[in-house]
């Protein structure tokens, strides 16, 4: 029985008030209540968040490294979605 | 034990509650390292905590530059995704969990993480041995504080491993099969209440001095977690140098009690850094990776030549009759440790080996039934919750 191993879970800290969640490592545990507490346990012993997410490794889909380059090349050609990409002529203010 | 150690007593409680309280003024405030570790972080020439700034500065720096052409495409060759894992090297930039690399790099990480990892676990029990007896209600807390710091090391380490493609329970029965190794400074016992100040000090301050570096290190999971962890070990190395200080200045018998445990620790804490250079086995690869960015003599030098203005403002006596200052090196010169007493510790016969893993692995058999309720709970649960949409 004890050698059924828990769930990884990956945990997401949000530092303070205004900042988003942030991951910052992962854990073991058999629920998401128990990962909840020992991510606290574990990554907040010095007031380093505000909100904790835990989240079950095995539920997050990965872009792989692999096709890295193929799969953002779509945003590569497109400067035009910069704002430097616009010629501004002289004198125009607030824009 | 004949000692007494009842120097802090009731005004150390009230120290405890100030900082508790200074803590709780600071409230919110823009900047976490500064809420969390004081605001006596150095910039980058501060010392080692500085560095572990100046690394983690870096990674970010890394990350923004990007590496020019990139390769790795789908079904590129070895030697094309081989390239690119030099090249992401090269430019002190991190390889992540899922980027090709060598199986030998992978390997090399895996057992490098989890003996660092079982060392944080282990490492408990020679100051753990102390909890129950510490002098003060202040000194008890910290311990506690401290020995769960450790508990929580070994985990992000193995948690770091894990992305190596490796369990964390192949790991933790790895070490109870006497299968990987842990540092072998932990199979020293800890005679008094001087031991938890010695290693505090220089088994603490030894580790930070082989860590810091290992903030740089290529693969960015290690990196990311030894940042934490020099950041909370330099807590650990203050509070074992405050200890001892406080020690030497008591009673005759107290400072005699915190040279003894100097006297005890210096050499094996010397002999954490390794064999020497010409003897050690793991270094060139390693270094060539950027997981290691020292030697073991570079690093064991620089603690040494710390260690001296530290002993002299303790008053204490580093036990080497022949350190002193080269002034052609710019560095001390000092007895080496027995590196023929390392090797008989690491192979298993140092004074507490048998006790550090028996220990482990009692508390471990011990534990078991916490670990079969809550995953008896967590099935229930879901049972129920399954009934209930």
């Amino acid at each position: 029985m004890s050698d059924v191993s828990w769930p990884l879970w990956e945990v997401f800290v949000r530092a303070r008030r205004g900042l988003s969640h942030t991951h910052v490592g992962s854990l073991r545990a058999p629920d998401a209540a128990m990962a909840l507490r020992n991510a606290r346990d574990l990554y907040t012993r010095r007031q380093e968040g505000v909100s904790i997410w835990v989240v079950p490794a095995a539920g997050i889909t990965a872009s792989s490294p692999d096709e890295k380059d193929a799969f953002f090349e779509p945003a590569a050609d497109k400067v035009y979605r910069h704002p430097t990409f616009y010629q501004v002529p002289d004198g125009v203010a607030h824009l | 034990m004949g000692h007494n150690c009842k120097i802090d007593g009731v005004e150390g409680v009230q120290v405890f509650r100030g900082v508790v309280l200074q803590v709780l003024a600071w409230g919110w405030c823009g900047c976490n390292t500064y809420l969390v570790y004081g605001n006596d972080f150095p910039g980058p020439d501060g010392g080692l905590l500085g560095e572990v700034e100046a690394a983690e500065a870096a990674l970010r720096d890394a990350a923004e530059r990007g590496l020019a052409g990139a390769a790795g495409r789908q079904g590129a060759d070895e030697a094309t995704l081989r390239d690119y894992f030099t090249a992401v090297i090269e430019a002190d930039q991190k390889i992540e969990p899922r980027d090709w690399m060598p199986e030998a790099y992978r390997k090399t990480l895996i057992r490098q993480i989890a003996q660092h990892a079982h060392s944080e676990i282990i490492g408990m029990q020679p100051e753990g041995n102390w909890i129950t007896r510490a002098p003060s209600l202040k000194r008890k807390a910290i311990l506690l504080a401290k020995v769960q710091d450790e508990a929580g090391h070994g985990l992000y380490l193995y948690a770091a491993a894990e992305t190596l493609g490796v369990s964390r329970d192949e790991l933790v029965q790895m070490l109870l099969e006497g299968r990987q190794k842990y540092s072998s400074i932990f199979n020293y016992p800890t005679l008094t209440w001087a031991d938890v100040g010695a290693i505090g000090w220089l088994v603490d301050g030894a580790a930070i001095v082989n860590q810091v570096p290992l903030c740089r290190c290529s693969y960015g999971p290690y990196a990311r977690a030894m940042i934490r962890i020099c950041k909370e070990e330099s807590f650990h190395q203050r509070q074992g140098y405050e200890i001892l200080h406080t020690l030497s200045h008591g009673t005759p018998a107290q400072k005699a009690m915190a040279q003894d445990a100097i006297d005890r620790w210096w050499y094996p804490s010397l002999a954490m850094f390794g064999p020497p250079d010409t003897a050690s086995t793991h270094s060139e690869q390693s270094m060539a990776w950027k997981i290691k960015r020292f030697s073991n003599d570079e690093l064991r030098q620089r603690f040494v030549d710390m260690c001296v203005q530290q002993a002299e403002i303790l008053g204490l006596t580093l036990p080497d009759p022949d350190l002193r200052w080269n002034e052609q090196r710019q560095a001390y010169d000092y007895t080496q440790p027995d590196y023929d007493e390392l090797m008989r510790v690491i192979k298993g016969d140092g004074p507490c080996n048998r006790q550090r893993i028996e220990h482990r692995r009692r508390a471990h058999r011990e534990g078991a039934w916490v670990r079969e309720a809550a995953a008896a709970y967590a099935a229930k649960d879901r049972v129920r919750q399954e009934a209930a949409a």
